[in-house]
Parts: structure tokens; C-alpha cells; sequence
């Protein structure tokens, strides 16, 4: 069961790395998100502190969305996914794998690619570490409540759309913790601790649930 | 010979499978009624009929992929996992990764699939020289030809023994070569005990194979 997990993670590792894209496309996407911040709400450097952590963390949440709906789709149109269906290796394994490898290909970049943005954004030393730590325990979250809206979307030709709109709602207490915790390291009333703690147990709970939520869905096909 | 040179191995146990009474239902459509034949170990079945009838939608469902309205579908003597954990399904799609090369592609679904019996198992390698493609093992499957993709995916049936192969157009753009070095495959699967249904409109090269008509009254 082990070497199903580590052969899915693998060749999805694999792909993304011959087609490239996933998650340097990302990156982009999230990198002109913070640039055309400055340029919206003005260059006021005390004014871009305040917000950045906001920003940085919806910029990600939508770059995250990125790539998400072909998460299943490319392996519902060539048959994998008929092959995992009938494998004795549980389905919500095949989904766990598949999540793993997708954050690792495209929710890993954005948290590294952070730093850079932030500087951008006014940004000095703990609200920097704050932000990143916030996306690097946070981001898994979003990757797997994104795999629910994938999975019900996959046989929706164009369905990135639908699944922005049903995923979107669902990461709203991520986004909530996620940049109270950005908030807090950078100073503030409430202790870091607080909202990065809730945030760690958001990412565990929708690492247990998701992939069996996922998977349900998959079966519904 | 191709083929002849697969691992043969004491695997002989008394399979069955038995469908009885099976009813199938598509967009509120009774497409299949009443469906019943039994195979053992060693069996070949070939489902035919005309485009519509409902072939590949058998296929789905002993695979385990479309709920059955009623009737029951069992494998008999083959340990405890599902009938679907016991059979490879083949269908149009071939189930591989065009950005990879064939090795690749096999590699995954040989350490994916493995379970079962190790012995009856070709190695990735080996199973490519089984179908006349050691030569494009390292290219990627999207450059490969229709009928060399689909060789790339009858392969995967070697690389992790399953009894009970369901093939939907197994033959589909294969030359008049490789559908004999295929025929001879599927010869050593039954003499191994193992079972195959086929739904498919050309002759499938196993003489003793069994004919189940589809739709043979409308």
C-alpha cells in the first residue's frame, strides 16, 4: 500500500516535471496578484504593512487555485482513473497521493516564492517569517479542500470556474487563521500562537477528511 | 514465439465466475436484461453484438465501475479481494501518461497493480519485449502511434497478474502482427487458469473462446 502511495506521488511528480508549468505558472500568477497591488490601493509603504499579509495570503489562496480542476481530470479522460477505482488500494489513498504530489508541485512554490513577494509589500523580518509559516502550515489545507471541488467537478468540461466557486467558500476559516496568524508575528495584541495553532489543526482535520470526501465524489461518476 | 517464454508457475486453483440475473441500468434505460453466463479457470468469452447493445457497459459493470439495478456477479476461488481487485479492465482509454515513456508508464502500473502472484508477473522490460516494443521504451507515449500506444497498454495486463481480464476492444488499431502476438497472450493467460472477457466485433484469436450475442432478439 505504501509503494501504491510513493508509485502515484512519483509519477505525478514525474509529469509535472516533463510538461512543466504547474507550478511556475502559479508563481506568476501570484506574483503579478501582489504586483498590481501597490498600483490599486496606492505606494503609501504603512498603508501596503497593514494589508500585506492580507494580500500575500488571498494572492495565494487564488494562485492556488491554479491547475487545481485538472487534478483529476487529466486522469479521468486517459482511464487512470477507472484503474484506481477497481485497484484493492483504497481510492481516498490515490487521492491523499495525488494531493501530496500537487502541493509539493504547485503550493510548495508559492510558499517559497513568499519572502520575495513580501518584500514588495513592506514587509520586514517576523512579519515575513509570520507569513510564511502561516502559508507553509496552511497551504495543505487548501490543496485538499480544493480536491473536493475537483472531484466534483471532474467530468465538467471548463469546470475551474464552478470549482473556484465551491472551493472558495469552504477556505474561508483557513484564510481567517491563516492571516490572523500572518497578523500576530507581525505584531499586534493577540499572541501568534493562538491562530497558528488553529490553523495546524485546520490543515490536520482536512488532511483526514478531504481525501475521503474527494474520493466519495470520485465514486459518484 | 512471443510469449512463450512467461514465467509458468502452479497456478491452477478452481476460479469461477458466475453473473446471474444481471440488469443494468444508463440514463433511465434498461440496457442490459436478465444477463447470466458462468466461466472457470482456463475460460474465454467473447461478447458481441451490434454498436449500442450494451458490450462495453457489461465490462463496466463486472468491473465494479456502474451499479447494477440487481442480479449478482461473483469470483469463486480467488481469495478474499473484490472480483474488481482481480481484474485488469482495458477500454479505450489506455490508462497512460503521454508526458512519460512507455518504461515509465509500465514501471508505475507494475509497482501500483503489484499484488497477486509475483511469479505470473512479466517485469516492465519484459512485458514491452512481449508486445515488439523494446525499442521505443524510452520515448515518451506521446510520440508513440495509436496501435503502439495501445500495445504500451496491453502490456500493463502483464506486468500484474490479475485472473479475470476484462478487454473492451482489446484489437482496436493493432497491426495484423500484434493482434497474433496478443492472441498468443491471452492463450497463455487461459492456460494459466486465468479467465478473459472480450467485447469486441473482429475475431479475437483464442479458438475455444466462448460467444455471448448481446441484443441478439432486437
Amino acid at each position: 500500500m505504501r509503494s501504491a502511495f510513493a508509485a502515484i506521488y512519483m509519477r505525478e511528480i514525474r509529469v509535472a516535471g516533463r510538461i512543466g508549468g504547474s507550478g511556475s505558472m502559479g508563481v506568476v500568477f501570484f506574483l503579478t496578484l501582489v504586483t498590481i497591488t501597490p498600483f490599486a490601493v496606492g505606494p503609501d509603504p504603512n498603508l501596503l504593512a497593514r494589508i500585506g499579509p492580507a494580500m500575500l495570503w488571498i494572492s495565494a489562496l487564488l494562485a492556488s487555485l491554479l491547475g487545481l480542476d485538472r487534478l483529476f481530470q487529466a486522469d479521468a479522460e486517459d482511464g487512470s482513473l477507472d484503474q484506481f477505482h477497481l485497484s484493492h488500494t483504497p481510492l481516498e489513498l490515490a487521492v491523499l497521493a495525488k494531493c501530496a504530489a500537487h502541493w509539493t508541485t504547485a503550493g510548495l512554490p508559492l510558499v517559497l516564492a513568499t519572502p520575495v513577494l513580501g518584500l514588495m509589500l513592506q514587509q520586514d523580518g517576523m512579519a515575513l517569517a509570520g507569513v510564511v509559516a502561516s502559508l507553509l502550515v496552511g497551504s495543505p489545507a487548501l490543496t485538499f479542500i480544493g480536491a473536493i471541488g475537483a472531484a466534483a467537478t471532474v467530468t465538467v468540461r471548463r469546470g475551474g470556474l464552478l470549482m473556484a466557486l465551491l472551493v472558495l467558500p469552504l477556505t474561508i476559516p483557513v484564510l481567517i487563521f491563516g492571516v490572523s496568524a500572518a497578523n500576530a508575528a507581525a505584531g499586534g495584541t493577540v499572541p501568534f500562537l493562538a491562530p497558528f495553532s488553529i490553523l495546524c489543526a485546520i490543515s490536520l482535520v482536512s488532511l483526514a477528511l478531504c481525501p475521503f470526501a474527494a474520493a466519495a465524489a470520485l465514486r459518484q461518476l | 514465439m512471443p510469449g512463450a517464454h512467461r514465467p509458468h508457475a502452479d497456478f491452477h486453483s478452481p476460479l469461477h465466475l458466475k453473473v446471474e440475473g444481471l440488469c443494468v441500468e444508463r440514463g433511465g434505460r434498461m440496457v442490459l436484461e436478465n444477463i447470466g453466463f458462468a466461466l472457470a479457470g482456463g475460460d474465454a468469452l467473447v461478447v458481441t453484438g451490434h454498436n449500442g447493445v450494451g458490450k462495453s457497459t457489461l465490462l463496466r459493470t463486472l468491473a465494479g465501475l456502474l451499479p447494477r439495478v440487481s442480479g449478482s456477479v461473483a469470483l469463486e476461488g480467488a481469495g478474499e479481494e473484490e472480483l474488481s481487485a482481480q481484474s485488469h479492465y482495458l477500454a479505450h482509454s489506455d490508462g497512460l501518461k503521454t508526458p512519460l515513456t512507455a518504461m515509465e508508464n509500465l514501471e508505475f502500473w507494475a509497482s501500483y497493480l503489484a499484488a497477486g502472484h509475483p511469479a505470473l508477473s512479466l517485469t516492465p522490460a519484459a512485458a514491452l519485449a512481449n508486445v515488439g516494443l523494446t525499442h521505443v521504451a524510452d520515448a515518451p507515449v506521446g510520440i508513440l502511434s495509436a496501435g503502439q500506444k495501445r500495445r504500451v497498454a496491453l502490456a500493463r495486463l502483464m506486468v500484474a497478474h490479475r485472473p479475470l481480464w476484462l478487454l473492451d476492444e482489446p484489437m482496436t488499431a493493432l497491426d495484423a502482427a500484434s493482434r497474433a502476438r496478443f492472441a498468443n497472450a491471452m492463450r497463455d493467460h487461459c492456460a494459466l487458469g486465468g479467465m478473459i472477457v472480450a467485447a469486441t466485433h473482429e475475431p479475437l484469436g483464442v479458438e475455444e473462446a466462448r460467444e455471448l450475442p448481446l441484443g441478439a432478439a432486437s
